[in-house]
């Protein structure tokens, strides 16, 4: 998904769109053309976009198709933990926007960067294969194809390229044949999906806090929403084999009332700590909880991965450069994970024309290494946001329960955080609070 | 802006001198003109070792005819297997060519009226590239659709480009030529774009060099010359802490008297007929170790001039 658009970004742009890219891939998606209709159910692998990448996608022309499809806007978002102790609630307006994010199924973010693609005029062509082997050949070889990137790929074909993009996703086989190392670990923690149907139409996000981890639930549009539920591995096995009945069950008690009281709207008697700091009355510090819609039905199969942190090593060698997680794999919390994918396929094309205007060699290891400097830091600080998140939720520990509630109080409250916080969270700032 | 005012104002001080007998007979040259027709050779260091003597330097024999100081020549052949190695003595160029490619492709693609968001605007249009060393500058021009020619009185040079060349298609078309600016002229060899970037402070007279690099440039063409100023902080910079500090280039790569001011170099394009329409400088970030195009030309700079038509 983020190389393809990389693609459309490398189309799109005058300086770039001669370029010759083949995209190998073996997603049989990307040749059957297959329509997706609007009856099914929405499948339940969704990314929550921010507006930084509604506004790549609408650059490359792209958000055009994914509007076609079904989509869900969000301009109100709520956090709030099992304690009782505190909640947030996020509106598009604290920051002037119209959204928050929109929630688009993985599947229609695929299509609409390939109907982009297949609508541009330019050299690329669709490889459904997988790559086997790559070797860097040495300048000093007098083939016609000199000190190329040689890939064989699956049918027994070959390809010479002076870039390598790797785009193949956290298990990267492109960081693997180029021997990048990378650093991560393990969260002893799996995320249940799948979507399931409400009675009316869900129009917010909402995420509570459970001591095993989060739930998310996210509008998908019509009258479904997608869960992204958090929890230890043993629970996550009992979660994915007990019947639907049980499971919608379960997650509305994870929802509402399960694990600990609902907060309440006036928790310090009406009179907030933090009122003093509250400058900006237009504000919504003062909408009350809400509970979120009840769920009525599950309705596609529940998928279980674990989950993981990986961060690469290195970005960029000659010729090869990763993108997406490939290079960064994330806690799926804040559905960063594929904004920040975009963010480097923006960042690497617009890298690779600057590189093209003065002429250079495209798979120059000095070009590369703009993008990789640019997009490092970045990644690198969004990764420990969300690392600490996780961190400071896994522990149900009393007085930092209450330090943590407390933390959603300032929230709240402090109108400046709390609009820095959406905006860092909607991929427009690069560093939080303090910029 | 205030490059564009110090040419008006180097202009309107050197034209009256042109016509003045004070700069033709030489009999009370200003210091820097003394600087410019007699050059001291001997002051050359030779720490470098010589290339061997089986491979006899082209210039050898044609002495006469070369610009070149000979010393130069050496220097540069000892260091011809690096300059490919982004990390190696020719680092600096490796880190300052995206600049100065950004300003040769702008001043160009105005001057010729190209579209600069094209990716090949200078398609079907003839570059020289004077002094071409490993071909650094040469492989981007052609990249960027340019027939280029390369040209070094080096021979080593000239292999190590045609080597590197010929690794991409692209590229192989350069014409890499072992010669000098001079036998192009004797050879009645013109071209749209002359290009001489850091050579100017090697040869041994810059004013014979540029006349050359005029005879070179067809009518309605553009040259573009890059040097090194002789100010105190180009003394500081470019010799002191690029070569005794840094080592970013070997002790002995500039000599601090070969260096011309942005006003002499003014001053021998016009006398070559060729008028500076543009100068800019490059300065270097320490921090974030990029170059970058700026309007203080008191240590790199590069001058766009026109050839005017006869």
């Amino acid at each position: 998904m983020v190389g393809m658009a990389l693609a459309c970004s490398l189309a799109n742009m005058p300086l770039t769109n001669q370029l010759n890219v083949a995209i190998i891939d073996s997603n049989p998606a990307l040749l059957s053309g297959a329509c997706i209709k609007k009856e099914e159910p929405p499948d339940p692998r969704v990314s929550t976009v921010t507006p930084a990448t509604i506004a790549f996608f609408k650059d490359v022309g792209a958000w055009k198709y994914v509007e076609q499809h079904r989509h869900a806007y969000f301009g109100k978002m709520q956090v709030w933990d099992y304690t009782g102790l505190g909640y947030t609630r996020y509106n598009a307006r604290d920051v002037n926007k119209e959204v928050l994010g929109c929630v688009v199924e993985n599947k229609v973010l695929h299509k609409s960067l390939l109907s982009c693609l297949q609508s541009a005029a330019t050299q690329q062509k669709i490889y459904p294969f997988r790559l086997s082997s790559m070797t860097m050949q040495t300048s000093s070889s007098s083939t016609p194809h000199g000190s190329l990137a040689r890939l064989d790929l699956s049918d027994g074909n070959s390809l010479h390229a002076k870039l390598v993009v790797g785009a193949d996703g956290s298990k990267s086989r492109v960081k693997e044949l180029a021997g990048i190392s990378s650093t991560g670990w393990k969260y002893s923690q799996n995320a249940i999906i799948c979507t399931i149907e409400h009675t009316e139409e869900n129009q917010c996000a909402w995420q509570r806090f459970l001591p095993n981890g989060p739930i998310a639930l996210l509008p998908i549009g019509d009258k479904f929403s997608n869960i992204v539920w958090t929890m230890n591995p043993e629970e996550s096995s009992t979660r994915k084999s007990m019947s639907e009945v049980e499971f919608v069950k379960e997650i509305n008690r994870a929802l509402d009332d399960g694990y600990g009281p609902r907060p309440t709207s006036q928790q310090f008697g009406g009179k907030s700590p933090f009122s003093l700091l509250t400058t900006d009355t237009t504000i919504s510090t003062n909408e009350g909880f809400e509970v979120p819609p009840k769920v009525t039905r599950l309705a596609s199969e529940r998928m279980v991965f674990p989950l993981s942190l990986n961060h690469a090593n290195s970005y960029a060698l000659k010729r090869d450069v990763l993108i997406g997680d490939a290079a960064h794999t994330v806690h799926p919390l804040a559905g960063q994970g594929v904004n920040m994918g975009f963010g480097d396929a923006l960042s690497l094309a617009k890298v690779i024309a600057e590189g093209i205007a003065v002429g250079s060699e495209i798979g120059e290891v000095s070009l590369l290494r703009r993008y990789e400097s640019e997009r490092k830091p970045a990644n690198l600080a969004m990764m420990a946001i969300l690392d600490g998140f996780q961190k400071a939720y896994s522990v149900d520990f009393g007085p930092l329960n209450v330090l943590r509630a407390a933390a959603f109080q300032g929230a709240q409250y402090i109108s400046p955080l709390k609009r820095s916080i959406i905006s860092y969270a909607s991929g427009e700032k690069r560093f939080p609070l303090f910029s | 802006m205030s490059s564009k005012h110090l040419l008006t104002r180097i202009r309107t001080l050197v034209r009256p001198g042109l016509q003045c007998p004070l700069f033709k007979n030489g009999c009370r040259n200003p210091s820097f003109l003394h600087e410019l027709q007699t050059r001291d050779y001997s002051d050359v260091p030779q720490q470098i070792p010589a290339a061997p003597a089986s491979n006899p330097l082209p210039v050898a024999n044609s002495r006469s005819k070369s610009s070149l100081k000979p010393a130069e020549i050496k220097k540069f052949a000892a260091m011809a297997e690096t300059w490919w190695d982004a990390e190696g003595p020719f680092k600096p160029l490796h880190v300052m060519n995206p600049t100065r490619l950004a300003f040769i492709r702008s001043t160009l693609c105005r001057h010729f009226g190209k579209d600069p968001l094209c990716a090949r605007p200078f398609k079907g249009l003839k570059f020289v590239d004077v002094g071409c060393g490993g071909g650094i500058l040469s492989e981007p021009l052609a990249r960027m659709g340019a027939t280029v020619t390369g040209i070094d009185a080096v021979k080593k040079n000239i292999k190590i480009a045609q080597l590197h060349a010929d690794s991409d298609p692209v590229t192989s078309s350069i014409d890499y030529c072992c010669t000098t600016a001079e036998k192009l002229v004797e050879e009645q060899r013109k071209f749209d774009a002359v290009i001489a970037l850091e050579v100017i402070e090697h040869v041994a007279d810059p004013a014979e060099f540029c006349k050359s690099l005029s005879a070179l440039t067809s009518s309605g063409g553009a040259t573009l010359i890059s040097t090194i100023n002789r100010s105190m902080r180009a003394y500081a910079t470019a010799i002191i802490m690029a070569e005794y500090v840094l080592h970013w280039l070997p002790r002995g790569t500039h000599q601090w008297s070969s260096f011309l001011t942005p006003e002499e170099l003014v001053l021998i394009l016009e006398r070559a007929s060729i008028s500076v329409k543009e100068m800019a400088g490059f300065v270097y970030d320490p921090l974030t170790g990029q170059w970058s195009i700026s309007d203080d030309i008191s240590v790199n700079f590069i001058a766009y001039g026109t050839k005017n038509s006869e």
